[in-house]
């Protein structure tokens, strides 16, 4: 379905949408772009810049409880409850890369063996509202990886700023749902000055790197630490790349002690810390950043596309590259790795 | 396991066993009887241990499933979760979420000599597969076990260590590093005591547990004896969160500990990265 919707009515959609959903969109706040939890009369910012944190958190919080557990006294009589997500999500003015991140949670959060019910329902009950972009940043590499700056995959409608509005087309049926709202209008002929759009905004990214011998070239490095050690000699350990990614999916369970009762909690934890893989024993496998690195670049353009047909853990949305306080760009790396020879 | 891989089976703690100064072995009977009745793993399987309040850890469940009235976890205390585990007493509740990972391969093993090489707390999940297998004896062929730690006073399943030594169709060797007053058994670091012994690789297969110096070496020794890759078997401990391969702490490469493992084959070891 194509329909067309001002910018004045998409500010009423969400309002209306906030009435009876958690929307989050982004909201120009001191001095940057982030997704916020949308409430009548605050003000979209959907094309200044793009948002510096993804909508990750739409579909996998930062912090969630799993569980609560009430004892009588300590270990007597718990009593423990699932605490699963309740309620529907919309997100609005996320770029098509922001959406398409999730897709990498599904082969890992769904499997034959493993359910992850608390991912599933927000998965499930959330629908993505996304903006094609029209200036691609310099940081931008959704092209290279499968992607495009109108990728409709992972969206549920995409909109495509033309002149006052947007040209909005449904890519699910829960996308045609939102299209039914009486604030869309017929697009008429608007569709063709959106595809314009879009195919510009392709061509100004330019040509796209081939990443398919990535996998490999990155395993033959493996075991060549100058390499990794030379790569990583700028990071500072912050984990910057991985909380503003909209594919990082590795999180930790804690629990939250409050006395007679105590919460299980989720949050977004941080390979290139540390402590991430330090064993109880004191041995810790990935001792160094450099092998940090190696293992976060690794499995986003090596271990995942290796046991996901091919698909790299990385949307391009370049995150990663632009707030890095190091200046680490994640392109060059993978690169260096696949011009490198013996 | 529930239908929410992260949510535990409540259960009671039965029996707590002191084993060294820093290891306690923890009996527990989870607390829904139909639950408890039909809980069957494998052995070499691992569990999740909650203390409620505090966190979750990884263990081996190190009894055998041929033994049904308990489940069995051997706790070193290293850290928060394990530090609360050790103040428990029998009748505290815990949570636990298991089985989960992979296991050692029972049926593939059948008719085999098998040669089981432990150190220190890495004798637990040795253990499971050892108890399996004495209470299937006749399904496998010669048993040797050895077992070392840095003292007497270190070796754990010291109540089991008497049937283990005196049992005449198990071949058991007991080493500690240092000599010390009233030894009786070998004095040498595993994997010289391994070549002392000198087991035949032929139709048999090794399995080892210990820190990873150990496996180290006694790898080592393995492949000096003339054991094929495919026959020395060893599990793997890594940090674990979820234990069903989301979290992405336990990755080796494409491998999961906690769901590829934490059984692998040394031929299988040497494909992945090398990251232990």
């Amino acid at each position: 379905m194509e329909r067309f919707i001002t910018k004045e009515n998409l500010i009423r959609l969400a309002e209306e949408l906030s009435a009876t959903c958690r929307v989050l969109a982004p909201v120009a706040s001191c001095g940057t772009v982030t997704f916020r939890r949308f409430l009548p009369g605050m003000v979209l910012d959907l094309h200044s810049r793009m948002a510096a944190v993804s909508p990750k958190a739409a579909t996998f919080p930062q912090t969630e409880t799993l569980l609560t557990v009430k004892r009588e006294i300590p270990e007597k009589k718990p009593e423990i409850t699932e605490t699963l997500p309740e309620g529907k999500s919309v997100v609005i003015g996320c770029r098509p890369c922001g959406a398409r991140g999730k897709l990498i949670f599904n082969p890992v959060y769904e499997t034959d063996k493993t359910k992850d019910p608390y991912y599933i329902q927000r998965r499930d009950n959330t629908v993505f509202i996304s903006l094609a972009c029209d200036r691609p940043e310099t940081t931008c590499f959704c092209h290279s990886v499968g992607s495009g700056p109108a990728d409709p995959d992972g969206s549920d409608v995409l909109l495509t700023l033309v002149g006052e509005g947007y040209v909005a087309r449904s890519v699910t049926p829960a996308g045609e749902d939102v299209l039914k709202s009486a604030l869309f209008t017929d697009a008429g002929d608007k569709g063709k000055e959106a595809d314009a759009k879009n195919a510009k905004a392709r061509e100004m990214m330019g040509e796209a790197h081939d990443y398919v011998s990535a996998p490999a070239k990155l395993l033959a490095r493996f075991d060549d630490m100058d390499f990794w050690a030379a790569q990583s000699a700028k990071c500072i350990s912050c984990g910057a790349c991985t909380y503003m990614c909209p594919t990082c999916y590795c999180f930790n369970i804690t629990d939250d002690d409050l006395g007679l009762e105590s919460r299980r909690i989720r949050t977004w934890d941080n390979c290139m810390s540390h402590t991430f893989t330090l064993e109880g024993s004191g041995h810790n496998p990935r001792p160094t950043k450099a092998h940090r690195l190696k293992n976060r670049v690794g499995h986003k353009f090596s271990y995942y596309p290796d046991l996901h047909g091919g698909v790299m853990a990385c949307c391009g949305c370049g995150r990663c590259i632009k707030q890095c306080p190091a200046g680490i760009d994640i392109r060059q790396i993978v690169k260096a790795a696949q011009e490198y020879s013996e | 396991m529930n239908a929410n891989p992260y949510l535990p089976d409540m259960a009671t703690i039965v029996e707590v066993i002191q084993e060294t100064h820093n290891i306690k072995t923890f009996r527990i009977v989870i607390n829904n009887e139909e639950r408890m009745a039909a809980f069957t793993f494998r052995p070499g399987q691992v569990g999740q241990l909650s203390v409620f309040g505090v966190g979750e850890s990884t263990f081996v469940i190190n009894s055998s499933p041929t033994r049904k009235d308990y489940l069995q976890f051997s706790v070193m205390r290293v850290g928060e979760v394990t530090t609360r585990l050790h103040q428990l007493q029998p009748g505290d509740q815990i949570g636990v979420r298991a089985p989960l990972g992979n296991s050692f391969p029972v049926e593939d093993l059948k008719g085999k000599n098998i040669v089981f090489v432990g150190g220190g707390i890495g004798m637990a999940p040795l253990r499971t597969l050892f108890t399996y297998m004495l209470d299937n004896r006749k399904d496998y062929g010669d048993i040797t076990l050895l077992y070392g730690a840095r003292s007497p006073a270190d070796l754990t399943y010291k109540a089991e260590l008497p049937e283990w030594t005196e049992r005449k169709d198990v071949n058991t060797v007991l080493t500690i590093d240092n000599p010390f007053d009233g030894w009786e058994h070998k004095v040498g670091l595993i994997p010289n005591v391994l070549l002392e012994i000198n087991p035949s690789p032929k139709n048999t297969v090794a399995i080892t547990c210990g820190p990873p110096i150990m496996i180290k070496f006694t790898l080592q020794a393995l492949k000096k004896l003339g054991f094929e890759d495919e026959n020395i078997l060893t599990t793997l401990e890594k940090r674990m969160k979820c234990g069903v391969g989301i979290c992405g702490r336990c990755n080796i490469g494409t491998k999961y500990v906690c769901m590829d493992g934490p059984v692998f084959t040394y031929a299988q070891l040497k494909e992945l990265p090398s990251e232990l």
